[in-house]
């Protein structure tokens, strides 16, 4: 298989990408396009899967049934949109089991987001407001991008995104109209989740190198700083529904750009919690991990069982 | 590295209503037909999606190679009189 940027496959990728339409699974694909796909959709698919731990954490002690049949549908989501994603990846020819094990190898990543901890119910308000509404921003346009099933997927996870968000905005509604005890958890809340939700959308345009070639191949529609703009303009008037402040002394519309300017990000905390120094990186895979070991069991049963089933079915048939 | 060991890859097809066809949804992992349909329900009809599901061993499927898609296709191609826009007719002829 040639790569050269002259070789017909490659004409014919190039065009299908120039013209807008999407690439399918069977279809030619430059090596480094596939690479890049696995590993984006593989770090996605990890992310709703680990992302299912720190909201998961509040499940036994939601604060009413209504709560926590909410929380435990969202979670529930969660674990969807990772199967949606990994079901994605596995069309680029790598295997559930090696994402998995590379996972837990630590060999592929996750969004930092969830290596922050959820100390307070409040949390849970501010994760669905603030984490899902930037991952929200982030995957709009990905319904477009070029690859077909990844588009595909996160068709189906946006349309399911939007009650995640909205039901963490009532969450912090409720609590900041509370007790001046709830309103406080609640502002304490965003104080804390504000800075890594930007975080979020990745580093400054000039500081990521991937994604010029990842917006030439149309996987990606728009720069970082433009999505984490969008975010911004999005969130100020929201904060100021719910009755609560962003931590930001910097933050004030610019009547000039259109815009709210913002604080200057504090990138070496980002980058120490993508070294895995965050406060629950650690913590986030070892839960992996035995939950992965202690379901061992009933993967195997299932396995025996089919087997069992399979010879059955052959004894009776001969 | 590798402690997991890989089971079946089942391809989903959910009807959304009756009248319409079943269309493919995505993917899964079961060792079994009844185990990939119980788990297609959970993955892909969590909000009543569908009123029927299929569940087909993805080994099974037979594609046709979007390598040879010209010459496979092309029978089609130079058969444009199967189009009503095909044919000329008069403009005061109605319903037709």
């Amino acid at each position: 298989m040639s790569t050269q940027s002259l070789s017909p496959e490659q004409a014919a990728f190039d065009a299908t990408i120039e013209a807008d339409l999407r690439v399918e699974p069977r279809d030619w694909m430059p090596e480094a396009y596939r690479k890049t796909l696995i590993r984006q959709i593989a770090q996605h698919a990890h992310s709703e899967i680990i992302g299912m731990q720190p909201e998961g954490n509040w499940i036994t002690r939601a604060p009413s049934l209504r709560r926590k049949a909410i929380l435990m549908a969202k979670v529930q989501d969660e674990a969807g949109h990772g199967l949606y994603l990994y079901s994605a990846a596995e069309t680029l020819g790598i295997t559930r089991e090696e994402m998995e094990d590379l996972l837990l190898a630590g060999r592929q990543r996750y969004s930092s987001i969830f290596n922050y901890p959820t100390p307070t119910w409040a949390d849970m308000g501010a994760i669905g407001w603030l984490v899902d509404g930037a991952a929200i921003v982030n995957q709009v346009p990905l319904c477009r991008c070029s690859y077909g099933p990844y588009a595909r997927a996160m068709t189906r996870i946006c349309k399911e995104e939007s009650f995640h968000q909205r039901q963490g905005f009532e969450i912090l509604l409720h609590l900041s109209r509370g007790t001046a005890a709830q309103h406080a958890m609640a502002q304490d809340a965003v104080d804390r989740w504000w800075w890594p939700s930007l975080m979020m959308f990745g580093p400054p345009d000039d500081e990521s190198p991937n994604s010029a070639q990842s917006m030439a191949w149309k996987i990606k529609r728009h720069s970082n700083d433009d999505l984490r703009q969008k975010f911004v303009d999005m969130s100020v008037p929201q904060a100021q529904v719910l009755g609560l402040t962003l931590p930001d002394p910097d933050l004030r519309w610019d009547d000039a750009r259109g815009h709210y300017d913002f604080g200057v990000i504090d990138w070496t905390e980002f980058n120490e919690v993508l070294r895995g120094n965050g406060p629950c990186n650690r913590a986030r895979i070892e839960h992996r991990r035995t939950a992965h070991a202690e379901g061992a069991w009933v993967r195997e049963a299932a396995a025996a069982y089919a087997e069992k089933q399979r010879a059955r079915a052959e004894g009776s048939a001969a | 590295m590798s402690g997991t060991p890989p089971t079946a890859l089942w391809e989903v097809f959910v009807r959304s209503k009756r009248g319409l066809s079943h269309n493919h949804v995505g993917s899964l992992h079961a060792p079994d037909a009844q185990m990939a349909l119980r788990n297609a329900r959970d993955v892909y009809t969590r909000r009543q999606e569908g009123v029927s599901i299929w569940v087909v061993p993805a080994i099974e499927i037979v594609a046709s190679s979007p390598d040879e898609k010209d010459s496979f296709f092309d029978p089609a191609a130079d058969k444009v009189y199967r189009h009503p826009t095909f044919y000329d007719i008069p403009a005061e002829v109605q319903h037709l």
